[in-house]
């Protein structure tokens, strides 16, 4: 699946500080059951974002007008259970480019990168730095630049470096995905699978 | 390299690596593909956007067990969005020439259930499925992990992934296990003490005494929640058990070919002096039968002990709040004697014939708690035909159990066997998220002993009394 390139991202945040986010709040199962990647942005973290009656709940985060941007600032281990890429799906479909954390589940930090999203993972004191920066001021600026791999807080000026490894960085500033080089190397895999005792 | 003692975990991996990328992911060889309705859609989607095939059909197979109802499965499926991703796994599988084992077939179930029963599952493998408790396989000395649609296309359409090996972690549990504990018991307790977040980026090896004693389901079943501590997958070194399990097994090799791949199946464990860049080892007499408590499958511990305090824990204390809040509980309470509503045995966790045994040993003789509603579920038709056998039915029957159609059921509650909201469930499945088994539902995780306790008392009650 074809994604927008990610270079540099100057955007507000919208905090959720609450620790193992499982991908069953980021998107409950039963939303899982379309055979097209449409509209999960709708659900996203939907049992936490409306009551029974469909009604928002005001004291959820998405909820609450003042709070808006491209990155999604969640607690530690973010993203951890199911391996349901329809969580990183409806992340993205609902306008978030970038999630950090001071932790991320395996399996989403994958699937985040390879549908666009920039998992970024920052250390536990700078995390609380970006919590607090967000509740002195919600129209508080962050900017995430790939290419330098560094996340800044704009009004303080303070950053951090992340780590990704080269090949994922070239291709989201590229816009490449796994799939175009694993068909360039179709002769490589059949002779690997020629081989093969089982 | 042929002097160097490797783990395991080395030895199958470096055998399935096409490429290695420098600052990058290794191009990782899958020798066998599970998919079912829910996350293959999308990829078969992506196959034909971008006009590719599947590269190996025979590599790859088809279950559904994800949407299917556990009752009346001989007619169409109610609910139309269910009914369509069966259909689409169903057209997929017959367009490109993918076996399918869709509602009514013989074989169907659970695809972590039904891969190992029908020998497709084998030691020395690398195997892949869009859902986490792929881990499952593991138990059979494989690689096998979670992957996510993007991958599952990957793996359609090049048998490979892009993959960067995880780091490895040995779990050693020694000495014997005390009466009423089991494998659902070990694993756990094990979670309990890592926490969910405690195996993340590492791939586990389970070694012991108690792993070596163990058969093969329970060591399905812990293998199969090495996710819910964050783990990619765990594996156990296969043995005898793991042999005489597969012998015989429908499409396990035979004759010559069984002797080959057991030839090569011995040579798979850990050398001596391995190294791992992260080693536990817990005692067997430490671990009693357990439940969870809160709403991730680290919130668990002994079924005698009272709720840890938010200073006994690690993590926020928000958080810690907001999950008893949602389960109704409080700080230093016992669980013994909570009033539970609903029982769900079965899942890709306990859903195979040794779980329904030891509901049974507990069952046996007694009646159903009338404040209880249960569902029994098997993981497969092969389970459903075994509890038949073997007199189960019997047994759950006097008892006032009925047993449902096999399928992942109240697990994920993507089918109608949803826990209603504010209910209490004690369940053999692997997760407690908040609204796992149905929105607001409250899960506790536990065995097929303890839950069987449960069912007969109506409240959560401690399984070594009754046995």
């Amino acid at each position: 699946m074809a994604y927008d390139k990610f270079t540099l991202l100057r955007s507000t945040a919208v905090p959720l500080p609450i620790e193992n986010v499982d991908t069953d709040q980021i998107i409950p199962a039963r939303f899982l059951k379309a055979t097209k990647r449409e509209g999960f942005g709708d659900n996203l973290f939907r049992d936490w974002r409306y009551n029974g009656d469909e009604t928002p709940k005001a004291d959820f985060v998405l909820n609450n007008p003042i709070y808006k941007g491209k990155i999604l600032v969640g607690g530690h281990n973010f993203g951890s259970g199911s391996s349901r890429e329809h969580a990183a799906w409806a992340i993205y479909d609902y306008g978030f480019r970038c999630v950090v954390s001071s932790f991320f589940a395996d399996i989403f930090k994958g699937n985040s990168l390879n549908i666009g999203i920039l998992p970024v993972q920052v250390s536990p004191e700078f995390l609380d730095k970006i919590f607090l920066a967000i509740e002195a001021d919600p129209n508080a600026e962050f900017e995430v630049n790939l290419e330098e791999q560094k996340i800044t807080i704009v009004s303080s000026g303070e950053s951090e470096t992340f780590d990704i490894n080269g090949y994922k960085k070239h291709n989201m500033i590229n816009g490449f995905d796994d799939i175009d080089y694993l068909q360039a190397m179709k002769g490589e895999i059949k002779e690997f699978e020629a081989e093969r005792i089982y | 390299m042929s002097n160097q003692a490797n783990t395991l975990f080395d030895k199958v991996w470096d055998a399935h690596v096409v490429r290695k990328i420098a600052d990058g992911p290794d191009v990782f060889f899958i020798d066998r593909h599970f998919i079912h309705e829910v996350t293959s859609p999308v990829a078969f989607l992506g196959l034909e956007s971008r006009n590719i095939g599947v590269m190996y059909s025979e590599r790859t197979f088809a279950t559904a067990d994800h949407n299917t109802p556990t009752i009346n499965q001989h007619l169409p499926v109610a609910d139309p969005l269910s009914a369509n991703q069966l259909k689409a796994l169903e057209t997929n599988s017959l367009k490109y020439g993918i076996s399918h084992w869709g509602l009514g077939h013989a074989r169907n179930g659970i695809v972590h259930v039904v891969g190992p029963e029908n020998g497709i599952t084998l030691p020395g493998m690398t195997i892949v499925c869009g859902d986490s408790h792929t881990s499952t396989h593991g138990a059979f000395g494989a690689i096998a992990f979670g992957i996510g649609t993007s991958e599952v296309e990957m793996v359609l359409s090049s048998q490979c992934i892009m993959q960067p090996k995880p780091k490895k972690m040995r779990v050693n549990v020694v000495g014997e296990l005390g009466k009423g504990v089991t494998p659902k018991d070990v694993t756990l307790y094990i979670i309990s003490k890592l926490t969910t977040a405690g195996a993340t980026g590492y791939f586990v090896e389970y070694a012991g005494e108690v792993f070596e004693k163990m058969s093969m389901e329970g060591r399905m079943t812990v293998c199969n929640m090495s996710i819910e501590m964050g783990a990619r997958g765990g594996m156990i070194a296969p043995d005898e058990t793991t042999f005489a399990y597969i012998n015989g097994r429908d499409q396990a090799p035979k004759g010559e070919k069984w002797d080959n791949a057991l030839a090569y199946w011995k040579t798979l464990k850990t050398d001596e002096g391995a190294v791992f860049d992260k080693e536990y080892t817990f005692d067997a007499a430490d671990i009693e039968p357990m439940i969870t408590y809160g709403t991730n499958p680290g919130m668990g511990q002994g079924i005698s002990r009272n709720i840890p305090t938010s200073e006994q824990v690690e993590g926020g204390k928000s958080t810690y709040d907001k999950s008893l809040a949602y389960m109704g509980f409080h700080e230093n309470e016992s669980m013994l004697g909570k009033k539970i509503d609903y029982v769900f045995i079965g899942s890709c966790t306990n859903g195979r014939i040794e779980d329904f045994r030891a509901f049974a040993s507990i069952v046996k003789g007694r009646k159903k708690a009338d404040n209880v509603t249960a569902w029994v579920v098997p993981g497969s038709h092969i389970v459903e035909a075994q509890i038949k056998e073997e007199g189960i039915l019997d047994i759950l029957t006097e008892a006032g159990f009925e047993l449902r159609q096999p399928g992942c059921s109240a697990c994920l509650a993507m089918n109608d066997d949803k826990i209603p909201a504010g209910k209490y469930a004690v369940s053999t499945s692997n997760r407690n998220f908040e609204g796992r088994q149905g929105p607001g539902a409250r899960t506790l995780l536990a065995s097929p002993l303890v839950a069987a306790a449960a069912a007969v008392t109506g409240v959560v009650t401690d399984p070594r009394d009754l046995l």
